[in-house]
């Protein structure tokens, strides 16, 4: 059984065919009572996290900086997009995806924006340049009357389903998983192990980082755009409790992992559901913030930090760990 | 002209308020980050835990303390919360940071961040609404000046002082002052600065390490604990997300002042006070934190370790 399981987490075949055959049932969901309701929000707010936590393990995860602005990047790519939606070109279904590109793209702008001012400085100060970037992007959304102001944005279509869910998640876990696996990718790497070192070799740090950081924010703001066409939008949603959940689903599965990523999405999303319907609902971020204090004491890296599913792993970093 | 004069007068009062609240807090996390390198994102929800330890103290105390006057009753009071506040403080140090002092410093910051989340989803378990602060005495207005209003006929420009703004500034003061000495006079001060100076070579030179990061959190979270007495007092209306709101604030009071730095603290808050004044005065209150964080981000590109900080020295 344990072998069959293995020669399964080997087969390179099954990703592909996994893909398919996830698509295939979103889209038959839209057609036949396969999920209820509850199950369909649950398994798009599942999607979502992925997306959040994939891009911020980017940052985060295989590059070693401390980013919390990832509510921040969200936000606007929520803002962005409900307003195109709904402001701009209201009612056309057929739009979405522009929007949804449309919300990543202006987070990825103001991403680079932050990245460039983050060379200013270093080390934690990462971390309060994005806690600043997160508190004056929530601030200005209160402060936009066109956009709602402190009572949000309303009306905004429920264009986000479950295929668009999966097609996004399938499209994140690319980009990232290709840019990890590149130059780019080892660049990002010797900029966590030694920062200095790496530059002493020849990495180009201000390129890598700055990449990082628009592809990071740039899913950031479709995850939010996802979200914006699922639920009504409140500035007050988009705060620093809302970075923190994220860091702790990237903790908890696991830096420097996609399929930690995966895991900690999942994790976090059923707890996050199953307290609430146990009528927990107080106690959640009690449970989850103990979650995070004792994997950081026992097990610093996430239950699958630094390990990777055979899956996603290139065909000459597989064949190099056979080899004995 | 002269009321104008006034009305800059009130609003620095107000400021100075503000700020000595901000800076007593922003020494939290500056002592901390001197001698540890970290930054303690649990400080904020200490100084949020101290306000509702003073409401609870406040509850037990003053029935059994009537006959004393209430100005002992408020030193007994802001004494135990310094305590309280004090011993919780080192104690999350020795059981959550302490482990992690050799980790990766992202491990350290992340156990931070989780133990401010738990401190302040436990006490909205146990409140879940906002609480009122009793008032631990009158709060007297003092009339300091007055003059005849220039364009109504009978009205009046006055400027007051009310008895707690007094005291919300002297103990504030006070307690600067004697953090000042601490570190600049005591064996203590001199052994804290000289572990954020080089904290390899301290201990070779027979200092307790650990005992002195113990009484640096001790220390700390007592100051934010008393600022979230007195915060408390001044507005009475307790939250547990006041952690996040009025915390996370004051520690950019410390990074504007500089990290580490601890005159730079009070100078940061102070500043910090003074802008979020003028903000709300010029501008509209809704605008405050856009306002300060700004600052922030400002002064973070001109002097990227703050006013009073230094440069690290990096070595290879």
């Amino acid at each position: 059984m344990n072998s069959f399981l293995a020669s399964v987490a080997r087969n390179r075949g099954i990703l592909p065919a996994l893909v398919v055959i996830g698509f295939a049932i979103a889209v038959l969901s839209r057609y036949q009572p396969i999920f209820s309701g509850y199950t369909q929000i649950i398994l798009i707010t599942i999607g979502i996290n992925i997306i959040l936590c994939v891009s911020l393990n980017l940052v985060n995860g295989y590059m070693g900086e401390f980013s919390v602005g990832h509510a921040g990047f969200m936000s606007l790519g929520a803002y962005t997009s409900a307003v195109f939606t709904t402001k701009w070109l209201p009612d056309i279904p057929m739009l979405f995806p522009v929007a949804v590109i449309f919300g990543g793209v202006l987070a990825a702008i103001i991403g680079f924006l932050l990245a460039l001012l983050s060379f200013k400085t270093r080390g934690d100060y990462l971390a309060i340049i994005t806690l600043a970037f997160l508190m004056i992007v929530k601030s200005a959304w209160e402060n936009i009357p066109y956009v709602g102001g402190p009572a949000g944005l309303l009306g905004v279509d429920k264009y986000t389903t479950l295929p668009w869910t999966f097609f996004w998640v399938v499209v994140t876990m690319l980009v990232i998983r290709n840019l990890v696996y590149s130059k780019f990718g080892r660049a990002i790497l010797a900029i966590r192990e030694d920062e200095i070192a790496a530059n002493a070799m020849g990495v180009r740090i201000r390129e890598a980082k700055i990449l990082a950081f628009v592809v990071s924010s740039f899913f950031g703001g479709v995850a939010g755009a996802l979200y914006a066409h699922l639920n009504f939008i409140n500035p007050k949603y988009f705060d620093i409790v809302k970075s923190t959940e994220i860091l702790v689903m990237v903790y908890l599965g696991g830096i420097s992992s996609l399929g930690g990523s995966i895991l900690g999405a999942v994790v976090f999303t059923v707890l996050f559901y199953q307290l609430e319907s146990l009528g927990l609902g107080y106690w959640r971020m009690v449970i989850l913030s103990s979650l995070l204090i004792l994997l950081m004491l026992f097990r610093p890296r996430g239950i699958m930090g630094m390990k990777e599913l055979p899956w996603f792993l290139p065909r000459r970093e597989l064949d190099k760990r056979r080899q004995p | 002209m002269l009321d104008d004069v006034l009305y800059l007068a009130q609003q620095t009062i107000n400021a100075l308020q503000q700020g000595s609240i901000y800076a007593l807090i922003a020494l939290g996390y500056t002592m901390v980050y001197g001698v540890l390198t970290m930054i303690n994102f649990a400080h904020g929800d200490l100084f949020m835990l101290g306000a509702f330890a003073c409401m609870l103290l406040a509850g037990l105390l003053m029935p059994i303390m009537a006959s004393f006057p209430p100005i002992l009753i408020f030193i007994v009071i802001l004494l135990l919360v310094m305590l309280i506040i004090g011993v919780l403080g080192a104690s999350i140090e020795r059981v959550a940071y302490r482990p992690l002092r050799n980790a990766p410093r992202v491990s350290a910051i992340i156990t931070a961040l989780g133990c401010g989340l738990l401190i302040e989803s436990l006490t909205l378990v146990i409140f879940p609404y906002s609480k009122s602060m009793p008032s631990l005495f009158t709060n007297t207005t003092f009339e300091l000046f007055k003059m005849p209003h220039p364009d109504a006929a009978g009205a009046s420009v006055t400027l007051t002082i009310t008895a707690l703004q007094i005291i919300i500034i002297c103990v504030s003061l006070t307690l600067m002052v004697a953090l000042d000495f601490l570190i600049r006079k005591t064996r203590y001060g001199m052994a804290m600065r000289a572990i954020s100076f080089d904290s390899r070579t301290v201990p070779l030179m027979g200092i307790p390490v650990d005992r002195i990061i113990s009484m640096t959190f001790l220390i700390g979270a007592g100051l934010g604990g008393a600022a979230g007495m007195l915060y408390g007092l001044a507005y009475p209306v307790i939250a547990p997300s006041m952690g996040i709101l009025v915390g996370w604030k004051a520690f950019i009071a410390a990074v504007v002042g500089g990290i580490g730095s601890i005159r730079g603290a009070v100078l940061g808050g102070f500043i910090l006070g003074a802008v979020e004044v003028i903000a709300v005065v010029a501008f509209d209150s809704s605008y405050r934190d856009l306002i300060s964080y700004s600052l922030l981000l400002v002064i973070l590109i001109f002097k990227p370790y703050g006013l009073l900080g230094q440069p690290p020295n990096q070595k290879v």
